[in-house]
This record gives structure tokens, sequence and C-alpha cells, in this order.
């Protein structure tokens, strides 16, 4: 293990992060909020000191190799470091008086996750909320990427940063959109960029005040789903929740589509197998749902449209809400508990198992069946007409596996709350899949405070497995990764 | 600059890592995807599998908006039907192809407009011309030559009798009647850029900036007789055996190859009509002994296994051949080697990847960019020739009075037509050729050099 590699790039990680932390600051001293403004500040005295120290610490080691297993160390553990002193705000302002609610709650933010400890969102202070915001909007690009694009390359060897990259960017077979990865990365992040502020152009047209605009673009561009307003935002105008239905689905496309976009791939864009995919699944569960709640709402253009924005809220992983699901016919409720598993396309800003990865098994399942009839065939599994490698396949399968395997557990370690199965399963799934509210007890209208300490701590963790896509969280408890044989 | 590079071999991944480094955007093609994998692993590059002369592989590798296309495949048609292809994509593209079968040698110049290929490169050739221009002054490991032939930075051994032992490079210059200038001294593995005061000792290398004329003077001031090579051993009938004895041929120098493979030896004689082919095992020290080893004047190891060519200079330099020059394929482990008694060392695979590297510099024009690069001390440090231009700083100005980088030295100065090893009062003028020696990676562009 090359300990002093990734000890500076845990140092670059914290250092952005308190550069992240002066615009909610600005917000606390404009505001004049003496808690959160100390906050603040005591928070970036700690990160300075971590990253001095790290810095201090790590000289050297420049030489020696860095590669796959080093780059998905450096990016869970850089996720926990973010997380650990990114909930320092919330704690040492008092307004979340507990560490581990702090906790859960930024990595919910940063995993943009969107489950809530807070009863009432509405009492925290303008620069928290935009902290608790903001972190939803760091954490849907990733940090690391962030970093791919602001540092300047090094020299030699750089390959090893595409490790980086595969880790932190969702998806079954990352790929590179031009030959140099900082280049790369600055096109994802400007393409982010100019979405949000798209997204913050037209909340801004509809009336919205400045802050409820950049706090709800932050949410619906990490596709997180912290809201600002206790009923999520069910006491929005239709147009603001239609376009936040539009741009939550825009950010759950793969970044690579829009890049297409830009140097004029319209049509191998709309030949996409996932983006036809992601598409059918949204325009055919909306249909289903409108149909399944026409009798709860007035009109069936209003069930239409809050069944429109549930669909697009969930499938992106984002979590906003305009009415209780909860209250909606069990069909409609288990379409939207696919939904949540099935998640967003991959290299977006979503979570979930991701369609690329739905396709592959669908596809390698066909073939598997093709098998048992006639066990001598030897047929090749295709994705936009190019033959999808074995590994890839391989490793979603693995990836299944392993997803099936944390949901159980996980629902079980939580079980020892007295909540339904309902809501352990959902809230697991709703964590895991980092899409923020679940059913019943952990519905939209509802939160995860009343679960233990410990629950909240495994769901913290699978909150950042399921964002990092579960390998990078999986080796750190692998003996082989710390140890020498 | 966008370049693609057809072709994951040994050339291939040279030149990727290179450019790479310099900050090109790179797309590699290879049939192979384990190979292209583990170059990806290594360089910030994006890779394509598939055959690279086929077009909708090109258009994958975006060959429309790329500037320059190497072909470095194993096959010299693959290479230029892969070069020809591009251009019918994107009629502006640069093609370098590499062409290697002797039996095209001649028509290289009808294909180079036939296919529109913007260069082609021959690595066994250029390996050949580099050991005849090492044969011509028997004493050099290494020549490279800078300003169109006027300036060239020698590579020496400072061997346990020599004039050179333990003495400072103050006292060298004294001694030795012409002017030279000691530019980089390889001790122990690492490189150093000397000052005045630096004592040579026992087995270090030394790089030597003369102007090429004075180079026989040098030879002789440091006791080293130049003989001229008439008689030469050649071990394995390699194409580099094949190109490199046509050249000695001409030169009228008795030329011996020793090849274990008879049909090799046949095609050879057909070749070769002056040169005298011997069947047999080059690492055999009887059959060298037999062919005369102790009275030749020169011994080239050219097989194609770089162990084999190892043994056999060394056993060469321990009987005490004037010169030995040994092939290596491999560039890795120059590090391990240079401790060995090899003679002077000729990589084929690096001579054409600095070719290349020297086409995609002068491709990108940047005024004060460097014009030719030449990796020295087993790539620790590099001689850079830039051409002084309008943005140039400190034009007329002593050398005394610049404020140079730690660990550049300005090597030599060419003025028109004659080669000045620069002192203190030196200065350079619009249009010079100045030769800059530093540690690796720093110079990109002649204003670099300043502090």
């Amino acid at each position: 293990m090359n300990y002093k590699m990734i000890g500076r790039f845990l140092a670059q990680i914290v250092t952005i992060e308190a550069l992240f932390l002066l615009p909610p600051l600005c917000i606390s001293l404009v505001g004049g909020e003496q808690n959160a403004v100390r906050g603040f500040l005591l928070a970036l005295a700690v990160m300075a000191a971590a990253a001095g120290l790290l810095f201090a610490l790590c000289r050297g080691g420049g030489g020696r190799l860095f590669g796959a297993k080093e780059g998905l160390v450096c990016v869970s553990v850089g996720w926990f470091f973010l997380s650990l002193l990114g909930a320092l705000p919330f704690w040492f302002s008092r307004e979340i008086p507990r560490f581990v609610d702090a906790f859960f709650e930024t990595v919910s933010g940063f995993t943009t996750t969107g489950s809530s400890i807070l009863p009432a969102v509405e009492q925290l202070s303008r620069g928290i909320l935009f902290w608790r915001s903001f972190t939803h909007w760091i954490g849907g690009m990733g940090v690391l990427v962030f970093l791919l694009a602001v540092t300047p390359s090094s020299k030699n060897g750089s390959g090893f940063t595409m490790h980086l990259l595969r880790a932190e960017s969702p998806g079954p077979d990352v790929g590179k959109l031009v030959p140099q990865i900082r280049k790369t990365a600055t096109i994802l992040y400007l393409i982010y960029i100019g979405l949000t502020i798209l997204n913050i152009f037209f909340l801004l047209v509809g009336g919205m005040p400045l802050f409820d605009a950049l706090c709800t673009a932050f949410g619906t561009a990490g596709t997180g789903g912290f809201g600002i307003k206790n009923d999520s935002m069910a006491s929005y105008s239709p147009y603001l929740q239609n376009v936040c239905t539009v741009f939550m689905a825009l950010f759950g496309v793969n970044f690579s589509c829009y890049y297409l976009l830009l140097v004029g791939g319209v049509k191998n864009v709309l030949k996409d197998e996932e983006l036809r995919l992601y598409v059918g699944i949204i325009l055919v569960t909306i249909l289903l749902i409108t149909w399944d709640i026409r009798g709860m709402y007035a009109s069936l253009s209003e069930a239409l449209h809050h069944a429109a924005f549930q669909v697009s809220s969930i499938i992106t992983t984002t979590g906003f809400a305009t009415t209780d699901f909860g209250l909606w016919p069990a069909f409609s409720r288990s379409i939207l508990l696919g939904l949540m598993v099935v998640g967003a396309c991959a290299g977006s800003t979503g979570g979930g198992l991701k369609c690329a990865r739905v396709l592959l098994l669908f596809k390698s399942l066909r073939r598997n069946i093709h098998k048992v009839l006639h066990p001598q065939k030897v047929q090749a599994v295709r994705i936009n007409g190019k033959v999808a490698n074995e590994s890839v396949l391989e490793n979603t399968n693995a990836y299944l596996a392993a997803y099936i395997i944390i949901v159980v557990l996980s629902t079980i370690a939580i079980s020892l709350d007295s909540y339904d199965i309902t809501t352990n399963l959902s809230a697991v799934l709703s964590c895991f899949n980092n899409i923020g509210p679940g059913l019943e007890a952990v519905g939209p209208l509802y939160n995860f405070g009343g679960f233990s300490d410990i629950s909240k701590l495994v769901l913290s963790l699978d909150m950042l497995a399921g964002r990092l896509e579960i390998f990078p969280i999986l080796i750190l408890f692998s003996r082989s990764t710390w140890f020498r044989k | 600059m966008n370049i693609i590079i057809a072709g994951d071999g040994k050339v291939g991944v040279t030149l990727t890592r290179q450019l790479s480094a310099e900050g090109h955007d790179l797309t590699l093609i290879d049939l192979n995807g384990d190979t292209l994998s583990s170059t990806m692993e290594q360089c910030d590059i994006m890779t394509v599998q598939g055959n690279c002369a086929s077009m909708s592989i090109l258009e994958q590798a975006r060959v429309k908006n790329a500037d320059l296309l190497i072909a470095a495949t194993n096959a010299d048609e693959v290479n230029l039907l892969c070069c020809m292809t591009a251009r019918t994509i994107n009629e502006k593209i640069h093609t370098i192809a590499r062409i290697r079968n002797p039996e095209y040698s001649d028509q290289i110049y009808a294909m180079r407009s036939a296919f529109g290929l913007s260069l082609t490169v021959n690595p066994e050739r250029q390996a050949a011309q580099e050991i005849e221009r090492l044969l011509k002054y028997p004493g050099f490991l290494r020549r490279d030559t800078f300003a169109k032939g006027r300036a060239e930075i020698v590579e020496l051994r400072v061997k346990a009798q020599s004039k050179l032992c333990n003495i400072s490079l103050v006292e060298m210059y004294r001694i030795i009647k012409c002017k030279v200038l000691v530019c980089t001294v390889l001790r122990d593995g690492s490189a150093i850029i000397p000052s005045g005061n630096f004592v040579l000792r026992e087995g270090d290398r030394i790089f030597v900036t003369a102007p090429t004329a004075n180079l026989t003077g040098l030879l002789k001031s440091l006791g080293i007789i130049t003989r001229r090579v008439r008689r030469v051993i050649l071990c394995g009938g390699s194409r580099v055996c094949y190109y490199l004895a046509k050249r000695l041929e001409g030169d009228g120098v008795h030329v011996q190859i020793i090849e274990k493979d008879m049909e090799r030896c046949r095609q050879l004689a057909a070749l070769l009509p002056q040169a005298c082919i011997v069947q047999g095992d080059c690492t055999s020290q009887a059959r060298l002994e037999s062919e005369g080893i102790d009275d030749c004047d020169a011994l080239v190891s050219l097989t194609g296994i770089d162990e084999m060519n190892m043994i056999v200079s060394l056993y060469a330099s321990s009987r005490g051949v004037p010169q030995v020059v040994t092939k290596l394929g491999r560039s890795e482990n120059t590090a391990l080697i240079s401790s060995l008694e090899l003679g002077s060392v000729v990589c084929p695979k690096e001579l054409c990847c600095n070719t290349i590297v020297r086409y995609v510099r002068a491709m990108e024009n940047q005024t004060g960019a460097a014009v030719s690069v030449h990796a020295i001390a087993d790539g620790q440090a590099e001689a850079v020739e830039f051409l002084v231009d309008e943005t140039t700083r400190h034009c007329g100005v002593p050398l005394k009075d610049m404020k140079l980088r730690p660990n550049v030295l300005i090597s030599s100065i060419t003025h028109g037509s004659t080669t000045e090893i620069p002192n203190g009062e030196s200065m350079f003028q619009l249009g010079d050729t100045v030769v800059v020696t530093s540690r690796r990676g720093v110079l990109q562009q002649i204003n670099d050099i300043f502090a």
C-alpha cells in the first residue's frame, strides 16, 4: 500500500471540502447567524489542521506504485473523511446536537441520498441549510472527479488516476470521454455546472426566491433530495414542480450522452440502449401510476402531474416529494419500490443499480436461458451493437449478488428497532440506492430520526456503499487490502 | 495535439509514454485488449481494440479530429494500409509508418508519395546507421549529433589507467588541447551536471560536447588510439546485420557474419557478395576464437535475443576487442546494464521513437520550442537543441551575466558554420543553435533555461 500518496490525496480532499465550506459561511455571516458562523469556523479550523497534518506526514511516495487497490482505498477512505469532517458544522453549531445524527445527515448529503433525521428542517439557520443542500451538489459528481479536474496532471505514469475516476463514477464500465483524464473530468464538471445553472434559471423564472432556488437546484443536480421545507416540494407552484420533474430526469441521464450531443453525435445518443430503457421505464411507469391513482385526485392531469414528479424523483434517486405517496395504492407503491432498485443511468449523478446494469443483467439472463435450451451455443451479449466484455458481465453479476446480500443483512440489522418489515426494507433500499424517503414510518412526510444509533450507522454505511458502488467499501473489510501476504 | 498510435508493441508503448508525458491527447489502437488495458494503467490515454486498418475502428479512434497517425504494428503492409485508410477519412492528417522490411527499403520514396506518408521510420536501418557512426570513431560509447552535424555529444568511460582518472574538470581542459565541455557525468547510476571543480573517478561515464571537427583531436589527446576499423565481426544475421554489413561493405571494411540458421546464411550470402558469412553459434567461444576474435577491430552483437547479445559482448570485452557494440531490444534495464562491460549499447526502438518525437515537436512548431531532444545518461538527463528566435530572452548577453536554472548547462553554441564551446564571455545571437543539457523533463522551450 502506498500510504503516503493516499494521505496526500486525503489532504487534498479535505482542502477542497474546506473551500466548499466558504459559500455557506458567507451566507451565515451575511445573515448574522452566530451559532452557524461559529460552527463553520470551528469546522474550518479542524479541516485546516487535518489537511496540514496529512500534508506534513505524507511527503514523498510519488515514485511507488499507485494501482487499483490504492485508488479504491483512496476513494472510500476519502468519502469517510469527507463525511466525518462535513458533519462538524452541524455539530459545532449545535443545530444537530448529536454527532451520530450529524454524521448520518452529512453522509446522506454527500451520497445524494436525502434521508434526514430532522423532524423540522425549517428551524435550521440558512447557512446550515445551504451547506446541507450543497453537500448534494458536491457529492453528485464526486469530489475526486473535481480533484482530477483542478489539479495539474502529473507527468509520468498518470494512468493511475483512471482508478480514481472508475471508483467514484457510477456504472459497470467507466470510460473516458477524451484521452486525457483531466480534460474528461473538466468536461463532466462543466456539463454539471451548466445544467445546474440552467435549472436555477428556470426556478427563478417561476418566482422561486434565490436561496430556495439554489438549494433546490443543488438537491436536483446531485439527485439528492434534501428539501428546505418540511413538506419537501409540496408547497411550491405546479410550474416549479414541473421544472423539478424535468431536471431530475435530465440529471439521471448518462453525462457522456450530453457530451456526445455537444460534439454532434445526436444519432448515437438517440440510439443509446440505456437511454431508451431509462426513458421507456419512466414513461410506462408514469402511465401505470396515473391510471392507478386517478381516483385520488380531482383531475386526471393532476394525477399525471403527481405521478410524473414521483416517478422522476424515485428513478433518479432524488427523493423530493409533492405528495405523500405512502397513501397511494399498493400497486403504485410497489412500482416505486421497484424503481428504487433500478435507479438512473450509469455515469449520471443518480444511484440505484443503474439502467445499464439492468440491461446487462436481462441480456445475460436471456443468454443463459438460451444456453439451457442449446448447451453448445456460443453467444455474445451486445450493448449498442458492441460486444460487451465478459469481465463486465461477470462484474455485473457479482455486483447484483453483493447488492442483495447487503440489502438482506442491513434489513436484518436494523430490524432490531421495532419497526415493521415494510419500513425496514424500504429504509434500507432507500438509503442503499441513495433515494431518501422510503415507505410507512420513513415515508416522504416522516424521517429517520426514530432509528437507534446503530441502525443509523448501518444505514450510513449502506449509503456510502450505494454511492461508491459497493466494492470500494467492501475492500476496506478485506485483509489483503491492508496486509501483505 | 491529437495523436493516434496504432500498435501497442515495444515502439508503441515507448512512444505512448513519451508523448502522453508531453501532454498530447493519445488514442492507442491494438488487436489485443489485455496489452491495451495494461498500457492504460500506466498512461493517461484512450484505447480502442481492433484492426487499425479498418475504417470503423479508425473512426472510433476519432481519426477525423486527429492531427497525426503513427502506424507501428508488426506488419509493414498493415501500417501502410492503416495510413492510407486514415487519409481517406481525414485528408489533413499527418501519417508516420514504420516500414522495416529490407525489400521495401529501396522504394521508400515512391511509397511515401503514393501513400501520402509524412515520414517513414525503419528502426533496424537507423540502428545500423548509428552503429556505423560509432565504428568510425572507436572509443566513444555513443554519439549524438546536433546543429545539423556541427556539434556532437559523445560518451566516454573513465578507465582506471586513463589520463582523466582522479583529476578535476578544470585540469582536464588543460590536458586536452582542443576545446570540449563535460556536460553530464553518470556516476553510480545517477546523472550529475558537473561544475569545474568536479573530480572524475574510475567508472564514471562522461558526456562530452565537442565541435564535430575536434573529435579526432579529443581522442588523440586522451591517448585513445584511433585506428581505422578494418575488420568487424557481426554476431547474428538479423535485419540490422544486413543493413550494417551493406554500409560497412561500402566503406571498404571487411565484414564477417556468424549466423546460426543455414537458410538465413544463404539469404545473406546472396544479398552481401563481399561479406564472409559463417554458419555457426556465435555464443560459442570456440567458434568466436576460430573466427578470429583476437585480431578483429570491432565486434557487434546483433542476435534477436538480448541476453545472448550481452553474453557475446561481455566475452568480446574480456578478450580485449577494441570496440564492442551491443544491440538491445529492451531499454528498461539500462541502469542495471550500465555497470557491465558491454561497450556501446544501441537500442533500435529508442532511436526510432526519438525520430518520431522529434517530428511531433517540429509539427507543434511553437516559437522557442525544442528542435530536438536526445535522452542521454540512461535517460536521466537530456540534451536539447534550441533555435534562438525573436522571443528568446537575454540575446547578446554574456553567459556569466545570465542567471540559469540549477542543473542546466549551455553546452554548445553554433553560429553559422562554427561551433563554439561556451565560456563566461560567450553569448548567443538571433539565429544561433544552442544545445542545453539538463535533468530530464525540465525544458520545454528555450526560455525555461533561465532562472
